[in-house]
């Protein structure tokens, strides 16, 4: 009997801190779909906030905090499109130079993945089990969609749920302003922004957004529930694990 | 021009609030983004073209001195002069120079950045010399007294009601009930207006979008044909372009032409590419007597060998038609000649990162002008070794660096970091209360003052699943 | 030490380069002698006819009106029946092209022809096109007396001839045409690439023909 694959689940902080059900979902589909899954206690953060306020030590520190808890798994997962492009992209070119960290660094890039491209290209999940019902519009954040090329597995996942439907809004590949520390170093700027692809959604009529990213979520959540919108904010993965029981994200 | 960079954020709030610019922003969202991708769907070839022009822009700044020696002895060999400045200051008296020895009281312009960049205008009225820009983005903002919003179409911040009042301000010399009220009838008045202005200069100045080593030719863009006019039919032709423009040869010059047009505007090719080789020859019955380029440095030199030495392939293209910074505040918030992702890049190394800090901070990195950069450039990853430099010496804001400091003193803790979290998050938890979200919170005001805070749900991930663990409760 | 000098010695500085280096200066010896052609789109790589009709479809697009005539002695016809179509006063500029000379328009005894610059005054004026780029609907003229570039420019209408088998299916094919005109690293005065009248898009974005220079340009393409 072939061994099934273990995976080390890299929660994020913004999961972790704000949304456990998304560390669960990502739990249960990650397992569902034939992998052994282990949490380790000891992460924190990938360390994106340090390196890109320009503070490389912080940041590789950070980073040999993740690459030591997490390089013995197969696979290293993170529900994050922006989490997990810093893990595999970013953190080779921390250590360049470095000769026991750098090639430490490149192949525990190579085992990382965001979660839904993880379930199709890897896994190769082709359907979902959910009983979710209602219309879903996806809002494709940066990171995701132009480090690490997630565009249709979301959507391939979303359409094997037969009481979903998917409309979607106009320039889903334009950024919600989220930023990371963006939305409060500029905040007019970030508003700006976020007004824009809130009106996007708000045209699609969809019942519930989508995103594989927490911080874009919460971003886009807090500015529809400020406006009063109608649509409600969720990451991706609650629907695919079918875990929407619990409040969306900043409530109805 | 006076940079008012430091005061981006306050610009860019005033912009945000600028009805009329707003309105204005909308074509540039919605027009540029549109046509670029058309024409470079509709070129297979385009990407493999991207990555032939890094590569030649690569290998010419590795030999930039060589290049730059082979394009001065085939421009002196055509009846040309070189001149080589170090500084804006030195090219601003070369170019007065020049003037002064044809006794030139009108200078007509084509669009340059360059000349903005060293404030070519304000010195030559300074110094007695009209100067008239003739392209009409660019003469709409000289009647207003303004700086270009954006590198391609100065005046794309402006509506057409406001271009009309401007003319009639003006153009006083034309009949006061005159019909301006469509886009045609302005054209028209600004090519009458100009077309005299051509004749009437003593110098005619462009910039150069490339310099060929190869034939010692200099190479203009345009749509209008004003850079033509301006450098034909002016008696003394003037190039000033930076040093990091030249391509070795005719050919390499093809690779990167491809990608221009389509890339800014979403041309094939644009109405005139003209290649500008010495003065007029003996036979010739048109064309300028003298020709004169000027080679700027004005920082270049110091950008080459270092994190940024890849900014100097820019062709000014792209990115900032894609950057939704950009759409939210338009060109002029900058406070800096360049604008946009280039200029984020850019200003700090042609004024220092004290003065252009917020640039390169005041983006969101998601990447988009990157992966439409005709050239290949890593914008994002640059505006980081900005971020970088600040950290080293100190200049970011007291109140953020404490914080990510704070944050990261407990992330590089996990144990720590459990313990302030487990009893931070239901906190937070309690009181965004049943609605599960906070109004407003204090230290979080640059978020709650336009959006809702969604509460966490209570215990953390980790302490969930521990918990689920020991008790064996769930998988 | 000179700007040059100074400007010259920081980029040495800055790449750890040497100018006297022998192996770069092969380099650049190298490439400029060579000045290989990179990758051409497949585009305009196409037979003779199928390359005319190419050229006219980009022309076209960017807002040319294109003609065909049998031989250069069709252009005095030509060139009238265009200025008449648009109520143009029958007088066109042009320089000392032996291609236009060829056409002789002394056979259209109403039409004037102007020769020399234009100095503004012209209406119209008639040009030869050393060559035209299918690619993307582009002609390629050359300064000096068979062309004088004012009449690229400043009248209202450009009427060009341009040769069938002149029409080339790259930018790289014209390139080379003139360089086997001037010799290998010269050029004339200006080389322009023209692709359409011109425009402007300045004003809201919207784009409208005859910024500053031709409001149309006529393309008659001789077999």
């Amino acid at each position: 009997m072939t061994k099934k694959p273990t995976v080390g689940l890299f929660v994020t902080c913004l999961a972790d801190l704000f949304r456990p059900t998304v560390g669960f979902a990502a739990a249960k589909l990650i397992q569902d779909a034939g992998c052994d899954l282990e949490v380790p206690m000891a992460q924190t953060c990938c360390g994106q906030p340090a390196y890109n306020s320009g503070d490389r030590a912080d940041a590789r520190a950070l980073a040999m905090q993740a690459i030591e808890a997490f390089e013995e798994f197969d696979y290293v997962v993170a529900p994050s499109g922006s989490c997990a492009g810093m893990l595999k992209k970013h953190y080779p070119g921390l250590f360049k130079g470095d000769p026991t960290w750098e090639p430490r660094a490149i192949a525990f890039s190579a085992k990382v993945h965001e979660l839904v491209s993880f379930l199709t290209d890897v896994m190769k999940v082709e359907t979902v089990q959910s009983s979710f019902s209602g219309t879903v519009t996806y809002h494709d954040s940066c990171s995701g969609l132009r480090e690490l090329g997630i565009k249709q597995q979301p959507r391939k996942l979303l359409k094997s749920i037969p009481g979903v439907k998917i409309s979607e809004m106009k320039d889903s590949e334009v950024c919600c302003g989220f930023g990371g520390t963006f939305c409060v170093k500029y905040p007019d700027i970030s508003n700006a922004i976020v007004e824009k692809k809130v009106a996007t959604v708000d045209d699609t009529g969809a019942d519930l957004l989508l995103a594989g990213d927490i911080g874009c979520l919460m971003n886009m959540a807090g500015k529809i529930r400020r406006e009063g919108g109608r649509t409600e904010v969720r990451h991706v993965a609650e629907v695919l694990a079918d875990m929407t029981d619990v409040p969306p994200i900043a409530g109805k | 021009m006076q940079i008012t960079t430091p005061q981006f954020k306050e610009n860019a709030t005033r912009a945000i609030q600028d009805a009329s610019l707003q309105k204005a922003l909308k074509n540039v969202e919605t027009g540029f983004i549109a046509k670029r991708l058309a024409a470079t769907d509709a070129l297979p070839e385009f990407d493999a073209l991207r990555d032939n022009a890094r590569d030649i822009k690569n290998h010419t700044l590795a030999h930039l001195d060589l290049y730059l020696e082979e394009y001065e002895k085939k421009v002196t060999a055509s009846g040309g002069h070189v001149h080589f400045a170090e500084t804006a200051e030195e090219a601003r008296a070369i170019i007065l120079d020049i003037c002064r020895k044809r006794n030139a009281k009108s200078v007509t312009k084509g669009k340059s950045m360059i000349t903005e960049e060293i404030g070519l205008n304000d010195f030559f009225e300074k110094n007695g010399i009209q100067p008239v820009e003739t392209d009409l983005g660019e003469y709409i903002i000289q009647l207003r007294g303004e700086t270009p919003s954006h590198i391609i179409a100065p005046a794309v911040h402006l509506n057409k009601d406001q271009i009309e009042s401007d003319f009639r301000r003006v153009h006083t010399h034309l009949p006061a009930g005159r019909d301006l009220s469509e886009h045609e009838a302005l054209l028209n008045e600004a090519r009458q207006v100009l077309r005299k202005r051509y004749f009437e200069a003593d110098v005619g100045v462009t910039g150069a979008n490339f310099l060929i080593a190869e034939t010692g030719s200099s190479v203009i863009v345009t749509n209008e044909g004003n850079g033509d006019l301006t450098q034909t039919l002016g008696k003394c032709h003037v190039v000033v372009a930076s040093i990091e423009k030249v391509v070795p040869t005719l050919n390499d010059c093809a690779q990167i032409l491809r990608l221009l047009a389509r890339s800014a505007t979403g041309q094939d090719m644009s109405v005139y590419t003209t290649f500008s080789t010495g003065p007029k020859r003996a036979e010739d019955p048109d064309g300028p007597e003298e020709y004169h380029v000027v080679l700027l440095d004005n920082g270049r030199t110091a950008m080459l060998g270092t994190e940024f030495q890849e900014m100097l392939r820019c062709i000014r293209g792209a990115c900032m038609n894609h950057c939704p910074v950009y759409h939210a505040v338009g060109g002029h918030a900058y406070g800096a000649v360049y604008p946009g992702p280039m200029g984020a890049v850019l200003t700090p190394s042609l004024s220092g990162i004290e003065v252009g800090g917020n640039l390169p901070n005041a983006s969101t990195f998601c990447g988009r002008c990157e992966s439409v950069c005709p050239m290949r450039i890593p914008l994002p990853k640059m505006m980081r070794h900005w971020r970088e430099r600040e950290f080293e010496k100190h200049l970011q804001p007291t109140a953020a660096r404490y914080g990510l400091k704070v944050w990261a003193f407990f992330a590089k803790r996990p144990k720590l970091y459990r313990a302030a979290v487990s009893v931070a998050m239901p906190l937070l938890s309690a009181l965004g209360g049943s609605k599960r979200r906070i109004h407003s919170l204090p230290l979080a005001g640059g978020w709650t003052r336009h959006r809702e805070m969604p509460a966490p749900e209570g215990k953390t991930f980790l302490q969930a699943w521990a918990e689920r663990q020991a008790t064996g409760a769930g998988r | 030490m000179s700007a040059r000098d100074n400007i010259l010695s920081k980029v040495r500085r800055s790449l750890g380069a040497a100018g006297d280096d022998p192996q770069r200066r092969a380099t650049v010896k190298t490439r400029i002698a060579d000045a290989a052609p990179g990758l051409i789109p497949a585009r305009g790589q196409l037979p003779s006819e199928e390359r005319v009709k190419l050229f006219c479809y980009y022309a076209e697009k960017y807002g040319a009106t294109t003609a065909r005539i049998a031989s250069i002695e069709g252009l005095p016809g030509e060139v009238s029946r265009y200025l008449k179509s648009r109520n143009l006063p029958a007088s066109v500029r042009m320089g000392s092209d032996p291609l236009l000379a060829a056409a002789h328009f002394e056979s259209e005894p109403v039409l004037t022809v102007l020769t020399g610059a234009s100095d503004g005054n012209d209406l119209a004026g008639v040009s030869h096109a050393q060559a035209g780029v299918a690619e993307s609907g582009t002609l390629v003229l050359a300064s000096g007396p068979d062309n004088p570039v004012t009449i690229n420019f400043l009248p209202e209408h450009h009427i060009v001839a341009v040769k069938a088998e002149d029409i080339g299916g790259s930018l790289e094919e014209a390139f080379a045409r003139v360089t086997a005109t001037y010799g290998k690293g010269e050029m004339p005065r200006t080389v322009n690439f023209v692709t359409g009248p011109s425009r402007s898009g300045d004003i809201e974005q919207k784009i409208i023909m005859g910024a500053h220079g031709p409001r149309a340009l006529h393309i008659v393409i001789v077999d």
